[in-house]
């Protein structure tokens, strides 16, 4: 097989599976089904394109072949007894005045993460069905064996069969809570993607790029909504930073030394433009906030230079908006860096009764950094110890490993 | 169209507690979710309470012996306290009427939902 059917057919995996995935369901009414279905006409793509060429739109030719192959089992009667319960029918969809585009990868993005789905469960179809993971990926992307995460998929699946779960877009009046439940799954796959927490790479790239893609994805069919493009906004500000974020030796380099002529400029100017675009005329919410101290980052010439007043203005916004201690610590690293670590390190103290934060390796790290400015060098050792014994990721390992040995050599010295 | 059977859980001692304006409101609330529902409703009832009124009968464990005690099946603090049996098209149009149910917004009650089993 040639190098360019191999790179059409995995660029046609990226754009088009969910496509594919999804106006099959429609046609068949059965979600697993058109997942088996799916997954068939790629690996025909891979045989068949070598001998006939790459068609014009991929597709549409994926779709079609995914259509005759459900055709074709759906007449074989094992496949219509084996065939749960169908997927509950289309109704008439609202049209495109009510800011609604009819379009089958919504519906099927939003029955992955219907709320009567557990929050594991809606990450897992998302990554299975929408992205188009394999669930050997999904499986190793939330450190979970693979047939855990199988049964956790098929699982699901049955839920939403069994259930009645609608293959539908919500109905207006419950369109922001439900596009709120979907973000919330496209932001924990960043999330997990942007710090793995395990293993060799700080990155998971592919989570990553799965979680931009449903992002852009979610504003081209919504662009309405601003909760949307405050989140693609907050992804483009932060992966701006991609290419600073790790050392040529595989380190981790902290957002106060990262080489801040790598990141991506382009990025950067579109994702200002998303949250203004987010914040037009509109209360702020939880993403736009955190895309706006991301923007302030990416704005600064340097680390010493940032507007520290400005970053602790909006965590004060965001505690209220999202009270949560991750967001406490955040702020008080915030403070600490407004006025002096003396501050900082008074700031973190009541966070360390906090019992979500009890193993959290950030609050250890972010200790051991205040002592170390301090010179309090057996405190900040210990600190530095605390936090990598709660760290598995290995780049974020070797970091804290280097600067123990720093202070340590300072007690010492 | 599916059957769904919406069961009532709740803090008995909570519902026994309510002053007669709380039930007129509870039973009002009922009625708008009656009226909602319309011919969705196949049934539905309020049960006797089951700290009282309820009887469990089974094999014990150590004989074949079929028992009848006093009590309710599960030993917990929250009681089924009634049900409705609903016809919908959807979980979605349960969901929504579901929350016109005032022990939906009460801190010590919730509802299940419970599709039943179709093997037509």
């Amino acid at each position: 097989m040639s190098d360019e059917v191999a790179a059409a057919v995995a660029e046609a995996h990226r754009s088009e599976w969910a496509r594919v995935l999804a106006t099959t369901a429609q046609l068949i009414r059965d979600l697993d089904l058109a997942e088996e279905c799916t997954q068939d006409a790629f690996v025909q793509a891979l045989q068949t394109w070598p001998k006939v060429g790459i068609p014009d739109r991929p597709g549409a030719w994926l779709t079609t072949t995914a259509r005759n192959r459900a055709r074709d089992l759906l007449r074989r009667e094992t496949v219509m007894r084996r065939a749960l319960p169908m997927l509950v029918p289309r109704e008439p969809m609202p049209g495109p005045e009510d800011g609604l585009i009819d379009d089958d990868r919504l519906r099927l993005i939003f029955t992955c993460c219907h709320p009567a789905l557990s929050a594991d469960a809606r990450v897992a179809l998302t990554l299975r069905l929408v992205c188009g993971l394999s669930t050997a990926e999904v499986a190793r992307a939330f450190l979970v064996p693979e047939p855990t995460m199988a049964a956790r998929i098929t699982r699901a699946k049955k839920k939403i069969s069994l259930a009645g779960i609608p293959y539908r877009v919500p109905a207006p009046e419950h369109l922001t809570e439900r596009v709120r439940a979907v973000l919330d799954v496209v932001h924990l796959i960043f999330t997990t993607g942007h710090t793995a927490p395990i293993g060799a790479d700080l990155m998971r790239q592919d989570l990553v790029d799965s979680a931009m893609d449903l992002a852009r994805l979610l504003h081209v069919l919504m662009p309405r909504e601003p909760e949307i493009s405050a989140l693609l906004g907050l992804f483009l500000l932060v992966d701006a930073r991609r290419a600073s974020r790790v050392s040529a030796d595989g380190q981790l380099v902290l957002l106060a030394e990262q080489d801040r002529s790598l990141w991506d400029g382009q990025q950067i100017s579109e994702g200002v433009a998303l949250l203004t675009e987010a914040l037009r005329g509109r209360p702020p919410t939880r993403y736009a906030i955190e895309a706006a101290l991301a923007a302030v980052h990416a704005e600064a010439p340097s680390w010493q230079d940032t507007d520290w007043p400005e970053i602790v203005g909006l965590y004060d916004v965001l505690v209220q908006l999202w009270p949560n201690p991750v967001v406490a610590l955040n702020r008080a690293v915030a403070i600490g860096m407004r006025d002096g670590p003396r501050a900082g390190l008074l700031e973190l103290e009541p966070l360390l009764s906090e019992p979500a934060l009890a193993t959290y390796r950030y609050l250890s790290a972010a200790r051991a950094d205040f002592l170390r400015q301090l010179q309090r060098w057996q405190q900040a050792a210990e600190a530095y110890r605390e936090a990598l014994a709660l760290t598995d990721n290995e780049v974020e390992r070797a970091f804290l490993s280097g600067r123990l040995n720093e202070v340590i050599g300072s007690s010492l010295g | 169209m599916a059957k769904y059977l919406v069961l009532i859980y709740g803090d008995a001692k909570e519902w026994d507690a309510m002053t007669p304006e709380q039930w007129e409101a509870h039973s009002a609330a009922h009625q708008a979710f009656s009226l909602a529902a319309g011919p969705r409703i196949l049934g539905g009832e309020e049960l006797a309470s089951a700290a009282v009124a309820a009887t469990t009968v089974r094999r014990t464990a150590d004989s074949d012996r079929v028992t009848t005690t006093d009590g309710t099946f599960l030993e917990t603090k929250e009681a089924l306290g009634g049900f409705y049996m609903l016809e919908a098209s959807d979980l979605d149009e349960v969901l929504d009427l579901t929350r016109l149910l005032p022990e939906v917004h009460a801190s010590h009650s919730a509802v299940e939902i419970r599709p039943v089993a179709d093997h037509g």
